[in-house]
């Protein structure tokens, strides 16, 4: 089973490399940009048929290691 | 006193601090992270670096390592830990110290010498700062952006956990003298029990008077003066 995984930092965390993608996107003349966040992006292939059994052991993966749950949130997508 | 560096792959700091140490009597170890005994010690360093090249987060796989387990429980017993630089970020992806480490705010990794007003003088990384409690350190990173919630701020500053703040050479802390956005100028914290100290300055650079000064021999005398 693959799943990919999509970490980003908390709303209220202070994204300085999102910020400065958003005000070059602005200088590009992208004058509807409201906001950027930048995130990171894991796919994992699990060994794993049962969706559910996959979905707990990813989100232990999630919380033990790919994020900081105290700056970062993370989606889980099923493929 | 016995002490052990605990270092990884992508560790620079180690020898600094094993020579900083050896000037103080202090006999020390080296100890590679895939170990999984650590000896008996009073003082675990964890070192500054960039440990698995910053992989994923500042410190994330270094906290994972085969050696923590036992680190952990030498904190646990109230062994002493001291967190530089890369060290610092390593306690705190460990949960042995709160809050977190950003990027710099200016996302510029900063190497100069700052000035820090040691906060909390009652821990036995800091007793003989009592002498001199504005001092001068090198700082050199890229994510030492110190960042807490609210209410974990204020339960820092209420505990009387925060061991330096960024300040002028005045000793002023203020907006001005903060290098990398850390919350309230904060440069190191203690745990509750203050047998651990993470700080992302450098004390072990500054322990010679012909390299630039002694600041940082302070906190190795202070160490020493704990253990009798």
């Amino acid at each position: 089973m693959k799943i990919s995984i999509v970490v980003t930092f908390k709303k209220d965390v202070l994204d300085p490399q999102g910020k400065v993608i958003s005000q070059t996107l602005k200088n590009m003349g992208y004058n509807n940009i409201i906001n950027v966040r930048q995130g990171k992006f894991f796919e994992i292939e699990l060994n794993e048929t049962d969706k559910e059994k996959a979905k707990k052991i990813v989100e232990e993966i999630c919380k033990k290691l790919l994020t900081n749950v105290v700056i970062e949130d993370y989606t889980i997508n099923f493929k | 006193m016995k002490s052990s560096i605990i270092v990884f792959p992508g560790s620079n700091c180690d020898r600094d601090i094993a020579v900083a140490l050896e000037k103080f009597q202090i006999k020390n170890q080296m100890i590679w992270h895939d170990e999984t005994i650590l000896p008996k010690s009073d003082l675990v360093i964890l070192p500054g670096g960039f440990s698995y090249g910053d992989y994923l987060r500042t410190g994330c796989i270094a906290s994972k390592s085969r050696i923590i387990n036992d680190v952990i429980e030498h904190a646990k017993k109230g062994g002493l830990i001291l967190g530089i630089c890369n060290g610092f970020q390593i306690l705190i992806e460990t949960g042995l110290l709160p809050g977190v480490l950003l990027r710099n705010k200016k996302l510029r990794f900063v190497s100069k010498n700052v000035f820090l007003k040691v906060i909390n003088l009652n821990n036995k990384f800091c007793l003989n700062y009592k002498k001199k409690n504005t001092i001068e350190l090198p700082i050199a990173h890229i994510g030492g952006n110190y960042f807490a919630n609210n209410k974990l701020l204020q339960s820092l500053e209420d505990k009387n956990l925060i061991a330096f703040k960024y300040c002028d050479k005045k000793g002023n802390i203020n907006k001005n003298s903060n290098p990398n956005g850390s919350s309230n100028n904060i440069a190191g914290i203690l745990n509750n029990e203050k047998n651990i100290l993470g700080m992302m300055p450098h004390p072990e650079r500054l322990i010679d008077p012909l390299l630039s000064g002694e600041d940082g021999s302070i906190m190795f005398e202070s160490l020493l003066k704990s253990q009798l």
